[in-house]
């Protein structure tokens, strides 16, 4: 996780097209200046980190759906829930499975755990669009491999 | 499409929390009920889910940006209704 990058997931560990599920991990940080107002002496990831950490496994979910094809961009929450303080060093496992493919939207249920433990979950729904220019969806692409997007199970080439 | 109106109408009620009385089928969802874009799309999940169907939702916005439709074709709730109904019957034959 580079949480000053807005990286907050590490890796894709599972995508299931068929399913319409996805898993994904993130180590927070054991230091960020973020934890340095967030609190001073009590540092813990902050809510809207989780939420963005559950929006952006989400959105990887979606963009292996529409074979990188299509961006989706965050546009509502409901049912948010951050069920306990996660701090420095926690493992956070995520996962999304897609509940609705509405057109030129979508919802989805995310949470993250830790230690197996539900820490956070959220209904999430995402505008889709197509990309807005070439370079993005190559950004997208490029930063996938980075983070073990499987590419097979796409018919992306 | 009287049943197809009440369940549009509760749903745009529920939603949006407008009074389901003020809701008539010649109410333009977004000019007199004042719905916006992100609670439509709330609306379209809620219409969807009901109905087993998927609004196009993104084929309407681009006839109406190109001029080949207006708004009055797709959002007043009767022809709303009407639209879903047809999308229920083609879902069925």
């Amino acid at each position: 996780m580079r949480i000053e990058y807005f990286q907050l997931i590490d890796r894709i560990t599972a995508l299931n097209l068929a399913d319409k599920t996805i898993r994904t991990e993130a180590i927070v940080p054991k230091t960020s200046t973020i934890f340095e107002g967030h609190f001073p002496g009590y540092p813990l990831m902050p809510g809207v980190l989780l939420i963005e950490s559950m929006a952006q496994t989400s959105g990887w979910l979606i963009i292996g759906l529409t074979n990188f094809e299509r961006m989706p961009f965050l546009a509502a929450l409901k049912d948010v829930k951050l069920r306990t303080f996660v701090s420095p060093g926690d493992e956070l496992a995520l996962s999304a499975r897609l509940e609705h493919d509405g057109s030129g939207f979508a919802v989805v249920e995310a949470e993250g755990r830790v230690k197996g433990k539900i820490v956070c979950n959220a209904t999430i729904t995402f505008r889709i669009v197509p990309f807005p220019n070439p370079q993005f969806r190559n950004f997208m692409q490029e930063f996938a491999a980075r983070i073990a997007f499987p590419m097979e199970t796409v018919g992306h080439v | 499409m009287s049943s197809t109106f009440d369940t549009v109408a509760n749903i745009i009620a529920e939603t949006c929390d407008i009074p389901r009385d003020t809701i008539k089928p010649e109410s333009h969802a977004i000019d007199d009920l004042g719905i916006d874009s992100l609670d439509f799309l709330d609306i379209a999940f809620a219409i969807d889910k009901a109905f087993g169907i998927k609004l196009p939702l993104e084929q309407w916005t681009q006839e109406v940006n190109d001029g080949k439709a207006t708004t009055e074709q797709y959002f007043v709730l009767q022809n709303l209704c009407t639209r879903i109904d047809g999308l229920v019957a083609a879902k069925g034959a």
